[in-house]
Parts: structure tokens; sequence; C-alpha cells
């Protein structure tokens, strides 16, 4: 087993991503990420690694593009705003077919918003957030552990699937500390990458891209990605059950509100009300079906989150009308309470008998 | 009869007609980038990023690595892919929209780093792919679509000097001007792009080479009214000439 650790999450990521032998980070200061550019700064470089602290969040995401097409494993963050930045970014690695690690410690929004955590960047996470058809598998880490551990995953699932990867967290979960097992030993070598440009020796040049004006040719692109992404839905859901055996009201939320919903869950269960949690890890692609199952069986759901309901439509989606679906929200920063979720799950209880 | 092959096509451009207008400066260009890829031996190291514009094409020319980057980003790109594999020859070829508007602080700060990489900036004053508009270094009342009547320094600014302003950083090693005007022109641009590959090969840094180029599509002339252009016209704005050699700046 590896050495357990008090790490904050944004160091605990950084940790990940040495670990997964990340070759270089490009990051530009902002909250509440910063640790994490910080911990890269002190760390990269002493294992002969490339820092480079950006002119802008729009030059770090094309640094990752240069060293990505290169070959080699490149991992960028940001909050919020400076993720808008970085879209059209993610739209060409996605386009050009280039694996990167790309980390949103989520902030509140819109525009320059505050730097108290939120979960109001799942739209632009999960449905696209750049120009164009492509998706990003979207983790959701909901401890400091799985910001470590979610991290590791991130590069290699970018490796297996050429794609961008985003480890979708926030605020609070990058600034609070908590004791984690660090990975062990070597991460596993990344897969040959015979696409990569790092000089054409010994056999014709490479090209990457994602301009294509042929008529068609675009087309066919896209078509390999959908396949690519149908690919990606079928073996990469993930997700973290709790007391949904026999439960009557189901909780649904990730990173901080699942924390919040567990605690409540537990509340309820002591007070004689049967919830259980769904927390969905890989947020693109969504787990769905387990969720539609669940549906069946369950009278209610609750959906927690940190925004004016985001992760509800995917949600309601997924289970159509078999069962009512609410919402407890807060925006702007605001973090839901144990209380106000006991609080909203006791309601749901009465007036469902 | 004996024949005498005196020139041949470089081994690093690749034999097929390119989309460029008649007159254009780009495959000039090119062809002077494969020319010096081939003197250096260096084909088998040496990566290619191409811009947003009229050159996003010019990976089908080049017989190398090439990528696409998005526009204005190619000096980020270039410095992503150097950083992690420093014994290659990485170099950035960029238009004048694509450098000195949209990508204006990419360019410079990858020249204040003292990347070392190679940049070779085409100077044609306007925007070429999209149509003709108004770029940051079209001429002092210059029409173009978007300034229609002329450029206007008051409302417009005037053109954007990147030798100049370049070289007020400390940590370039070569900054150079060159103009495609003629046969000697075209050698000294030559010149000028080895000259900044062989520095970033042994690794002294930054190179920027800016070549005044023809397009007599938008600068609305003929290809030989283009030539006089970019000579007399485009030169009187950006003058010729090294402004950094050695990393030392040379005095005007």
């Amino acid at each position: 087993m590896g050495d357990r650790v008090l790490m904050t999450g944004n160091d605990a990521v950084g940790e990940g991503a040495v670990r997964a032998g990340c070759d270089a980070y490009y990051g530009y200061p902002i909250t509440p990420q910063n640790e994490l550019t910080a911990y890269m700064a002190l760390h990269m470089p002493a294992k002969g690694r490339v820092f480079i602290q950006a002119e802008s969040e729009v030059a770090a995401i094309n640094m990752v593009f240069g060293t990505a097409a290169a070959g080699k494993r490149a991992m960028t963050s940001s909050s919020s705003p400076g993720i808008s930045l970085k879209q059209e970014g993610i739209s060409f690695l996605a386009g050009a077919e280039l694996p990167a690690v790309i980390v949103n410690v989520q902030r509140g929004g819109p525009g320059l918003g505050n730097i108290s955590p939120s979960q109001a960047d799942y739209f632009q996470a999960v449905k696209g957030g750049g120009h164009g058809d492509y998706h990003q598998i979207v983790l959701a880490p909901d401890s400091v552990q799985e910001m470590h551990d979610l991290t590791i995953l991130a590069f290699e699932l970018a490796d297996r699937y050429r794609t961008p990867v985003m480890v979708l967290t926030d605020g609070r979960l990058g600034q609070m500390m908590e004791p984690l097992v660090l990975s062990e030993g070597p991460a596993p070598a990344p897969p040959d990458k015979p696409w990569a440009i790092n000089g054409a020796a010994g056999r014709e040049p490479n090209l990457i891209r994602s301009l294509y004006l042929v008529e068609g040719e675009l087309e066919q692109l896209n078509i390999r990605l959908q396949k690519k992404y149908a690919r990606i839905s079928e073996s990469e859901k993930r997700w973290e059950e709790r007391d949904t055996g026999d439960c009557d009201i189901l909780l649904v939320a990730y990173g901080t509100s699942a924390r919040i919903a567990k605690g409540a869950a537990a509340e309820a269960r002591a007070a004689g009300i049967r919830a259980g949690v769904f927390r969905p890890v890989s947020l693109w692609p969504f787990p769905g079906e387990r969720l539609r199952e669940l549906a069946s069986q369950a009278r209610r759901i609750l959906v927690v989150e940190m925004s004016a309901g985001q992760l509800i439509e995917d949600v309601r989606l997924s289970v159509g009308e078999r069962v009512p679906v609410d919402l407890e929200g807060r925006m702007g920063g605001g973090i839901p309470s144990v209380s106000d979720v006991l609080a909203r799950l006791r309601a749901l209880d009465t007036e469902g008998r | 009869m004996e024949e005498k092959a005196i020139y041949s096509r470089p081994d690093s451009l690749t034999d097929r007609p390119m989309h460029y207008c008649p007159g254009c400066g780009h495959g000039t260009v090119h062809k002077l980038i494969a020319e010096v890829v081939d003197e250096m031996g260096i084909r088998e190291k040496t990566i290619g990023i191409a811009p947003v514009g009229c050159a996003v094409l010019a990976y089908f020319y080049m017989r190398f690595d090439v990528m696409e980057a998005a526009h204005g980003r190619t000096p980020a790109v270039a410095t992503g892919v150097k950083r992690v594999l420093p014994d290659k020859l990485v170099f950035s070829y960029q238009g004048d929209g694509d450098l000195a508007a949209i990508g204006m602080a990419e360019t410079i700060h990858a020249a204040n780093r003292g990347e070392n990489i190679s940049v070779v900036f085409i100077n044609n004053a306007v925007y070429g792919m999209t149509g003709g508009q108004m770029a940051p270094t079209t001429l002092t009342g210059q029409k173009t679509a978007t300034s229609p009547g002329g450029r206007l320094v008051e409302t417009m600014g005037p053109p954007v000097k990147m030798c100049e302003l370049l070289n007020t950083l400390d940590r370039p090693y070569h900054i150079e001007r060159v103009a495609l005007d003629g046969p000697a022109g075209v050698r000294k641009a030559r010149k000028a792009i080895r000259t900044i590959f062989e520095a970033q090969r042994d690794g002294k840094g930054y190179g920027f080479v800016e070549v005044l180029s023809p397009c007599p599509t938008y600068q609305r002339c003929t290809p030989v009214e283009s030539l006089k252009f970019v000579g007399n016209d485009m030169a009187a704005t950006f003058p010729l000439g090294l402004f950094r050699r050695g990393g030392e700046r040379i005095d005007a």
C-alpha cells in the first residue's frame, strides 16, 4: 500500500498527475486552484519535467495541445472563468483527437462571480463547452482521495481514447485537507503513439489537424468521433451507490454535493426515512441506465447540486416520467447544508405518504 | 546530349501543386524552408506548426511532421512541442493576422521566455484567406475590405512593427526583416531562415524572421506591382535589416 498522507485536494491532484507520469503542466493563476499550480511549480522541474506559468489560460491549453501532439502527457488546470477561455483549445483537442487532462476547480459564476465553490459548470463540462459535436470524459471526485485517484485515471483514459478528459471539482474539494493513500509504484507506461509528431525519422510524415475542407471529410471525422464516444459510453460509466437497496427516496449528487447528500441520507435513515444516494463519478458518460433501474424502485428522487439545476436535466433524461424528480440547489457559491437537505427529505417523505 | 541537373525540388517539399494565388509569397517561403531543412540534413527532426490563414495547408507541401494550431496560438503550441522534444527543430509559420493580432500575446511571451524555437512571420499587410480584411500590419491609407476608405490612424492605429516591438525584449537571439521583392530579397530571406534554424539547433534560442511578402490578390495589384509594393511601400513602413544578432541589439 502507498503512503498515507494529509493533503489538500488541489495538492492531491498535483501529486496524482506527477505519479501518472505527466510530462508537462501549464497553468495560470486563478483562485481557488492556485495551490495546484504552485504544487506543480515545485515538483515538476525537480523531476526534470516541464512547468510553465503561461501568459493566459488560452496559451496554457495550447501548450497542452503542443505537448499532447508531441506524444507526451500534458495537463492544465484552472477555475471556471479560466476554463471558459480554454474551450476553444478543448474543441481543438477533441477534433485533433489528442489526449490531455484539464482540471476545473469550479467557482461561482456567471462572469467573474466569486471564489466560493460551485457546480454551475456542469453543462459546460458535459454538453460540450466549446464548438462542434464533441464530448470530453468528465470525472467528478468527492474526496481528496478521489482527487488523486481520478487524476491518474484521467491520464489513462485520455491516452486510451485519444481524447481530452476533465476532472470536474470545486473550490471546497480543492482547498480542504483529508488523509489519503498515495498511489504506489510507477504508473503503467502510456500506450505507443505512432501518430505523434516527433520527427519523421524512418517513417512518412505525421500530420495533426482538425481542418477538413474536402466535402464529406469532416463528416467522416465526426462519424469516427461519435463511434469513439459510443465506445466510451459503453465502457467508462462510473458511479457509487449508498443504501440504494431498499431506498424510498433516492438522492442524486456528485462531488461536494454528494458528500452533503450522504450526510443527510445517513441522518434521514436514523430518523426512519429510507434514503439512499446515487453518485455519478463519470458525469460524461453519464451512468443513466443504472439510475433508471433505481428509479423503478424509489418513490422520489432528490437532486442536490450547487447550481440552478444542471445535473437534474441528465437525471430527468435518464428516468423519464417514472418518478418525480426534485431539486435542492444553491447558486452563486452557496453550499447546501445537511440540515437543509434533511428538511427537504422530511418534507418529501411526508408529502408522499 | 548529356543532361545536367542544376536545380531540383527540395526533398522536404512534396510534389503537389500549391493552392496559393499566382504571385503569392507563401510558396516561395515554403520552398526556402524546405531547402534550408535539406541543407541542414534535419528533415527527420523537423516539426512545423501551421497557422490559421492561407498557410494552414502548408502541411500538404512540407515533407516532415506538421501540425495545425488554433488562430494565433502557434507560438504556445510550438512551446508545448519544443519543451518536451528539445532535440527537434520546431518552427512556427504565421501570417500577420495570426501573429500580430489574435496571437500577439503568445508571440510576445514566447519571445520573452526566449523559447528555443524559430518563427517565420509572413507579413503581406492583409488577411488573405478570409478575403482581404485589414491586418495589424496594413499600411496607413491602404484600402482593404474592412478599411474601404483606407487605414485611418486616428481610429485604426498605425501598422504594428513586430521586429521593433520584439526587439525591446531581452531574450530573443535573432530578429531580422527581409522582403520578397526580387531574387536578392529571396536569397536574403533564405539566409535569414537558415540563421534562425541553426541558432535553434545550437541551442541559442528564439529566432524571428519577418518576411514582407507579395499578395497580389488582396494588395489589389498585379504580381509585378505586388513586388514593388513589398519592396517600396511596405519596406518604407517596415525597414529591412537586422534588429538582433547573436542576442545583441543592432543600432539603427
